[in-house]
């Protein structure tokens, strides 16, 4: 075990998997020599060699593009896309492309291709450096999308993404590379040293694709979140003395809805949390599945607090970002509903 | 301010048009043609800044009188040309039927390749066992050179119950990986840079293999060309680079697409790309561009592109009517004229062919082609007899069945 960043468990994962499997190759803008903006591919170049992990022209549909067609080869890309907001140019090879070559062929092409971008706001990024666009990805079929929240999934997950025969969306969320972000911007950072989940297994294991976990137990409701709002669901629920129980959905999809539903069946109350602005958003799908499973068991109607329905303000980083105190009033009035 | 009182005119939008639109006499005098022969061979291992004026010309073999001459000439024996007469000619026949069928209702929407099938027919032949073709929907002719069963491409036209796609793609939009033919998307320049990446994967593995990339002369509009051109000059990619500039896009001609570009091959100077331009119709030529692109990338030399000039003679597809954008006597204008009739009159001039065994040998292959139709007809046509399973339509979206879709399946009683 070692402790570890995020972004250490990350380039570690992809180190790992660079070592078992020599079809396993690593490249993107700015990912070889320099080894990518926020050092996720730092020393894969030189530990692997240039052919391996290498620096790619700035056409995210080039990068994703070359990877579909190195996959169908029997390659096993993992890309980077520097920023999720970057990723459109690459949209149409994902969806059109990536996503359907299996189904489409019947099984003679398939694509294990891993997709990684950092994702969600909280770095004053601004409109093109903090788009969470994972419902983009949830809505096409063929597809695998994943979120993790911290250095232990964020490995064991990104093995499994590398692994599995299908392309897999791999988001990370940037507020969390170097630290458990729970919203409250004004305060010190907590490094990811004080965390327990920076405790990292060295070598090979993988956190399996499809499962949740519950982060904290409850009894009073569940908040279902992902990604950096799951440090901020457990500061809501701390200063609004809830007994929430919150579950860390990691994978969207496939989505493990037996612990969903298991958890909304015993408290009777559900919040639903994600940083992506709230229309159409992936907590749309979510409280559609909750109240189809657990209609019978709701106590209150589903809430739902997300990114408002705006471009990501520069200035207004703090007013648009779903803090722990808008999520505690979501919790409080699902409580009083 | 009002823009009469500056010094400068006003400024206009130019939007080009063809030369001649449906009621007005075909002209094709802007096609500038050189002689056959009269095009120069470089050795393969020629740097592209030396050869940039093969952009601007056209590579040609075969003349009127049926001669191969030049210093492209001479790379097919007897055999292999009367073989290659046979793919085009079966290509043509297969054609024909399936665009009936599609008339007959027994399939949606079909597309061909009438004045087309050099190049695909002869461009398989360059390659070998183990290399990528990405190809779009007009290259079938990659298929028939190779050997692939008649009765398959049909059972996926007709989405019957052997159609080894089990229903899932559009009318020929196949797929076969042990020919070297990777499953076409119906979008338009995808797999053109997906082609670069299975290149640049070979090359990674230190294999031998190379790969094809296909595109229109329309689609060489989209970014994933340009993706395409970047990528396979930065990485030296083992990968030939084929646009088929048949003049039209479905009913847009192809100076919207090419601007104020002289050709479409010379797109790829700008990217130090060795850039050929060859006579589509010219099965000879066409055969022997490829070869020397092919031997360029497997000598790890790097990527060509080469743009085929030739006409499309029928319509884009099913689903249009040409004589509503064009002269409906332009494609006997074309001075290019038929790849098959050229190849047939070379043979003649060879001495190993006759009109009488050509009329024989058309009359067998179609003979061939209804037999395959009737094998497929007899596992099901798009309306009638047997199809794919309702089941099957859950199947192959993932390596394994994720929970949703099995509730789904469920929920839709298959």
């Amino acid at each position: 075990m070692a402790r570890m960043t995020m972004v250490e468990a990350i380039r570690d994962a992809m180190d790992v998997m660079m070592g078992r499997d020599d079809g396993v190759v690593v490249f993107g803008e700015d990912v070889g020599y320099f080894g990518g903006v926020f050092r996720s591919t730092q020393g894969l170049q030189q530990k692997y060699g240039k052919t391996r992990c290498f620096d790619t022209p700035i056409s995210e549909a080039g990068i994703v593009g070359t990877a579909i067609g190195m996959a169908a080869y029997g390659l096993k890309p993992c890309v980077e896309i520097q920023f999720a907001d970057y990723m459109y140019p690459a949209y149409d090879q994902i969806v059109s492309e990536a996503a359907r070559l299996r189904y489409r062929s019947n099984g003679e092409f398939t694509c294990p291709l891993v997709v990684r971008m950092p994702t969600g706001g909280g770095i004053f990024g601004g409109q093109t450096h903090s788009q969470s666009p994972e419902a983009l990805f949830t809505h096409v079929s063929g597809l695998k999308t994943i979120v993790p929240s911290n250095p232990y999934d964020a490995k064991g997950l990104l093995i499994a993404a590398i692994e599995d025969p299908d392309p897999v969306i791999f988001l990370e969320p940037k507020r969390l590379y170097n630290g458990p972000f729970d919203g409250h911007h004004d305060r010190p950072v907590t490094p990811w040293s004080k965390h327990d989940l920076s405790e990292v297994p060295s070598g090979y294991f993988t956190v399996p694709l499809g499962k949740a976990t519950v982060v904290r137990e409850g009894s009073a409701m569940t908040v279902l979140a992902y990604g950096t709002m799951v440090y901020v669901a457990q500061a809501a629920a701390a200063e609004t003395d809830i007994d929430a129980e919150i579950i860390d959905l990691r994978t969207l999809l496939p989505l493990d809805m037996d612990t969903i539903a298991a958890s909304v069946r015993k408290t009777g109350r559900c919040v639903i949390v994600h940083e992506a602005t709230l229309t159409s958003g992936f907590g749309a799908e979510l409280a559609a599945l909750v109240q189809e499973a657990c209609f019978f068991h709701l106590e209150a109607p589903i809430a739902r607090v997300a990114g408002w329905d705006t471009p990501y303000p520069h200035a207004q980083e703090w007013d648009y970002f779903p803090g722990p105190a808008r999520v505690g009033r979501a919790l409080v009035e699902t409580m009083e509903g | 301010m009002n823009s009469n009182m500056t010094s400068h005119q006003p400024l206009t939008l130019q939007v080009p048009e063809p030369a001649v639109r449906p009621g007005g006499t075909p002209d094709f005098s802007n096609v500038k043609i050189p002689k056959a022969g009269a095009v120069p061979r470089p050795e393969v291992d020629a740097d592209p800044e030396s050869i940039r004026d093969l952009a601007y010309s056209i590579i040609r073999v075969l003349n009127r009188n049926g001669e191969a001459v030049g210093p492209w000439a001479g790379l097919l024996s007897d055999e292999e040309l009367l073989e290659g007469l046979r793919h085009m000619m079966t290509l043509r026949a297969f054609d024909a039927r399936m665009l009936m069928a599609q008339r007959q209702g027994k399939t949606s929407f079909y597309m061909q390749h009438l004045g087309e099938e050099a190049i695909s027919c002869a461009f398989r032949k360059a390659l070998s066992p183990g290399d990528m073709n990405f190809p779009t929907y007009r290259q079938a002719g990659l298929l028939i050179a190779d050997g692939y069963s008649m009765v398959d491409m049909m059972c996926q036209v007709y989405s019957n119950s052997r159609d080894p796609l089990k229903g899932r793609q559009l009318p020929i939009m196949y797929s076969s990986k042990d020919h070297g033919f990777f499953t076409i998307s119906g979008n338009l320049a995808t797999q053109f840079v997906q082609a670069v990446g299975w290149a640049m994967a070979s090359a990674i593995k230190n294999d031998t293999k190379i790969a094809a990339a296909w595109i229109g002369d329309g689609s060489t509009a989209e970014s994933d060309f340009h993706a395409a051109l970047v990528f396979a000059s930065t990485y030296k990619a083992p990968v030939i680079l084929n646009i088929v500039n048949n003049q039209w896009a479905i009913s847009t001609f192809q100076g919207i697409a090419r601007g104020g570009s002289g050709t479409f091959a010379a797109r790829g100077l700008g990217f130090g790309l060795p850039s050929l331009r060859v006579d589509g119709n010219d099965y000879l030529a066409v055969y022997a561009v490829a070869k020397w692109a092919v031997e360029r990338a497997r000598r790890n030399l790097g990527p060509t592109l080469i743009e085929y000039v030739t006409y499309r003679v029928g319509a884009h597809s099913t689903s249009d009517d040409p004589s509503a954008y064009r002269p409906k006597t332009e494609s006997d204008a074309w001075p290019l004229g038929d790849p098959v009739i050229r190849l047939k009159n070379h043979l003649i001039v060879r001495g190993v062919w006759s009109e009488e065994r050509h009329k024989q040998a058309e009359a067998e292959i179609l003979d061939t082609v209804i037999a395959a139709q009737k094998e497929a007809e007899s596992y099901g046509t798009l309306h009638a007899g047997a199809k794919p399973s309702a089941r099957d339509m859950f199947e192959g979206v993932y390596a394994e069945m994720p929970p949703h879709l099995r509730k789904q399946r469920q929920q839709a009683g298959v």
